[in-house]
């Protein structure tokens, strides 16, 4: 049964390190999630699993054996790329099978395997179809059909959802996880979608400039982002810069921009401090009129209103100049709080994150890649 | 000032009908959006428009003009697409000032519209650098503000943000209709990224085979769709298949394996008597453990995933049928474990109710 284990696996192209010193394990038949945005490193990750690329230095253990110079045929794990490379000349069904007749089962027990994981991707109807009559996002599904149906039970996935639309993408990603779970494969999937990260991964792991970032569950990544970058990328954060002014039992007072102040819980930095504090834009509350005494109450103009669907998200500029986001699941809103409309906002102390002050400050942390 | 009218255009590929009678009028100074699922005829709806794809029959007049045999250059339109194209050798302040150029504008008059255009972009910073050093999206608003320079008030939109990463796509999409609306354009938008096309629109077009299925302001495609597609392509929703009991004005009365649920109509209510479908967005059933409110069911919770700001959870219903809902991480309902018995409400006011689509509901709902 496949666990894996990388030891400070670099990977260079050039002057540019793809992998950067990256160490993690997944455990046996544990679904994890890459999530990065371009550039990051994470198809380089998995092609190195896969044996496609060889480390420029670190290890590779799968099943508690070095696997560095073990070829890709070998390594008993399944590569599915992004562009997905079917055999033209054959059916649907005929690549599906390929791999479990390779491997000699008998045709019955091979077509049954394609046909089960065909109906999975929602292609059973399309078996005797040709890869050159169906449109990229069956192509896709045909390639993950294919390698889930490989034998293989370590699955290495690059963005299998990447191609599809966004409502079928939704569809299968639960399908995709119970199947996985079902056959008790492992299995890394590779993607840039926060969401399907969150929903699918047992745990997840974050790559930014080949540095892992962090490495957690959903839960945990979500709510004790260890850096800023996994804080911003990982949902949508409100990020204020601010000074400790003083620290106690109970917890610190910031002074944001403007002698604003606010308390925190966490009391982990010296006064004159120069820090960053974050809090999440669902738990950031907002109201028409300032209510009872909410911790950390500031106001604000409502610079634009946007309506995302389950919620509407409020842009609010703060009367020291600094922009905080508040949502609003669309239900409750209906307290009608306007473009232009003076508001509190406020927040609970045990909500927020608070992060060193970056050496190259705020936006370098924020960017994407 | 640009109103752009389609009026019943018409566009095979082979066997295949990309527009099948299509008529839309884009009012001026309008942010509207195009979404539909893949192959349903939203790009070649805005490339007639633009004049890269030349319908089979129907018109598009913009600003009262005939354009349908026009060519693009001569459209005066701006279109940015989801490949970003900018000129390799040139830096973004040449890049942008490219169309005024071919338009014979002295460099002296081109400086003008161009550090306007490269200010309201934040693209200052980046005049000198090549497209090789941009970002994704500093290269896609260098496009965007070339398309714009040369003084197009029409805005062709097709899938622009869609090679972005997240994070960039959602801080541009603000950053898009705010210059949309600074600058008075009339925007076609298409979008596969229906998030996108929510907060940026003021009226939502919904395709589906080539066809518009329903229009309208965001807000009310995802609260009152009148069609049962929209509910299902605009955010999600959880379908109920029931018999109509009962009518009155705008509340009914539905029969669902036993049990009766109120709901609303939306448009015309199917006769009593007949096949209907409830359709009811995740994020509005309410959960609790112990209920005496109507319109509830008794559920089990089959499975539940963490998503950050929410909880999804899947409940099965005692008569086998799944529901999806979307609960928030506080509170009681943000502890349920799999296999824990819990009462699902349906809000009366959020529960709407469909005629039974005459092709079936699968068929109806269909995305291919």
């Amino acid at each position: 049964m496949p666990s894996l284990r990388l030891l400070n696996v670099t990977k260079r192209f050039g002057s540019i390190k793809a992998l950067d010193d990256v160490t993690f394990e997944v455990r046996d038949r544990e679904y994890l999630c890459v999530l990065g945005s371009t550039g990051s490193g994470k198809t380089t990750l998995l092609r190195s699993i896969a044996g496609i690329l060889t480390p420029d230095e670190g290890e590779i253990f799968i099943d508690g054996k070095k696997a560095n110079t073990v070829t890709p045929e070998e390594r008993n794990a399944v590569y599915v790329p992004q562009s997905y490379a079917l055999f033209p000349h054959m059916t649907v069904l005929d690549n599906v099978m390929f791999g479990p007749l390779a491997k000699e089962t008998k045709r019955a027990a091979a077509e049954e395997t394609a046909m089960r994981v065909l109906k999975l991707v929602r292609l059973d109807g399309r078996a005797d179809a040709l890869p050159s009559e169906l449109s990229g996002g069956m192509q896709q599904r045909v390639a993950l059909a294919r390698g889930l149906a490989s034998g293989s039970s370590l699955l290495l996935l690059d963005e299998p959802l990447g191609a599809l639309d966004v409502r079928l993408r939704l569809e299968l990603r639960g399908e995709l996880r119970k199947l996985a779970k079902d056959s008790g494969f492992t299995v890394i999937h590779v993607t840039h979608d926060q969401e399907e990260a969150m929903t699918i991964g047992d745990r997840i792991l974050v790559l930014r400039r080949g540095k892992l970032q962090q490495h957690g569950t959903p839960y945990h990544v979500y709510n004790r982002p260890e850096r800023i970058f996994v804080a911003n990328f990982v949902g949508n954060t409100n990020f204020l810069e601010a000074t400790v002014k003083s620290r106690g039992k109970e917890g610190s007072t910031l002074r944001l921009r403007e002698d604003l102040e606010v308390r925190v819980l966490d009391p982990s930095f010296e006064p004159e401090e120069a820090v960053i504090v974050a809090i999440r834009e669902e738990k950031t509350r907002i109201t028409p009129e300032p209510v009872g005494d909410e911790p950390n109450r500031l106001s604000g103009e409502v610079k634009e209103v946007h309506f995302l669907g389950s919620y509407i998200r409020y842009a609010v500029r703060l009367t020291n100049g600094d922009e905080v986001a508040a949502r609003l699941p669309v239900g409750e809103a209906e307290a009608e709080i306007r473009h232009g409309d003076w508001v509190s906002i406020s927040f609970d102390p045990a909500d927020t994150h608070i992060y060193e002050y970056p050496t190259l400050g705020l936006p370098s942390e924020l960017e994407a890649s | 000032m640009p109103e752009v009218v389609v009026s019943r255009i018409k566009k095979d590929y082979g066997k295949v009908t990309a527009l099948n009678d299509v008529d839309l009028t884009i009012k001026d100074g309008e942010y509207l959006s195009i979404v539909g699922p893949s192959g349903c005829g939203k790009t070649t709806l805005i490339k007639s428009i633009a004049g890269v794809v030349q319908p089979d029959s129907g018109d598009v007049t913009i600003d009262g003009d005939r354009v349908t045999q026009l060519p693009i250059e001569d459209r005066g339109v701006g279109y940015v697409f989801q490949e970003i194209a900018l000129f390799p050798h040139m830096n973004v302040y040449d890049n942008v000032s490219y169309g005024l150029m071919v338009k014979g504008a002295a460099p002296a008059e081109r400086e003008g519209p161009v550090e306007e255009m490269l200010h309201m972009m934040n693209l200052e910073g980046y005049v000198t650098s090549y497209p090789r050093e941009l970002s994704g999206g500093a290269k896609q608003k260098t496009a965007i503000s070339r398309a714009l320079t040369s003084g197009s008030t029409l805005l062709l939109l097709d899938e622009p943000l869609g090679a972005l990463d997240l994070k960039v796509r959602t801080v541009l999409r603000y950053e898009l209709r705010r210059l949309v609306k600074d600058l008075g354009l009339t925007a076609v938008h298409v979008t596969h990224d229906q998030e996108e096309a929510l907060s940026v629109s003021d009226t939502i077009v919904v395709m589906k085979a080539g066809r518009i299925v329903e229009s309208g302001p965001p807000m009310q495609l995802y609260m009152r769709p009148r069609e049962i597609f929209t509910a299902k392509f605009l955010g999600e929703a959880n379908f109920i298949p029931g018999t109509m009991v009962e009518s009155k004005a705008r509340r009914v009365k539905v029969k669902v394996n036993g049990s009766e649920l109120r709901a609303i109509n939306v448009e015309t209510s199917p006769a009593v008597g007949e096949p209907c479908v409830l359709a009811i967005r995740p994020e509005f059933i309410e959960l609790s453990k112990k209920t005496r409110k109507p319109n509830t069911w008794a559920c089990e919770v089959a499975g539940a995933s963490f998503v950050g700001d929410a909880i999804r959870y899947t409940l099965r219903a005692k008569d086998g049928s799944t529901l999806l809902v979307k609960a928030p991480v506080t509170g009681v309902e943000a502890s349920l474990e799999e296999g824990q018995a819990v009462y699902a409400t349906f809000p009366e006011g959020r529960l709407l109710v469909y005629r039974q689509p005459p092709e079936g509901l699968e068929k109806a709902l269909s995305l291919e």
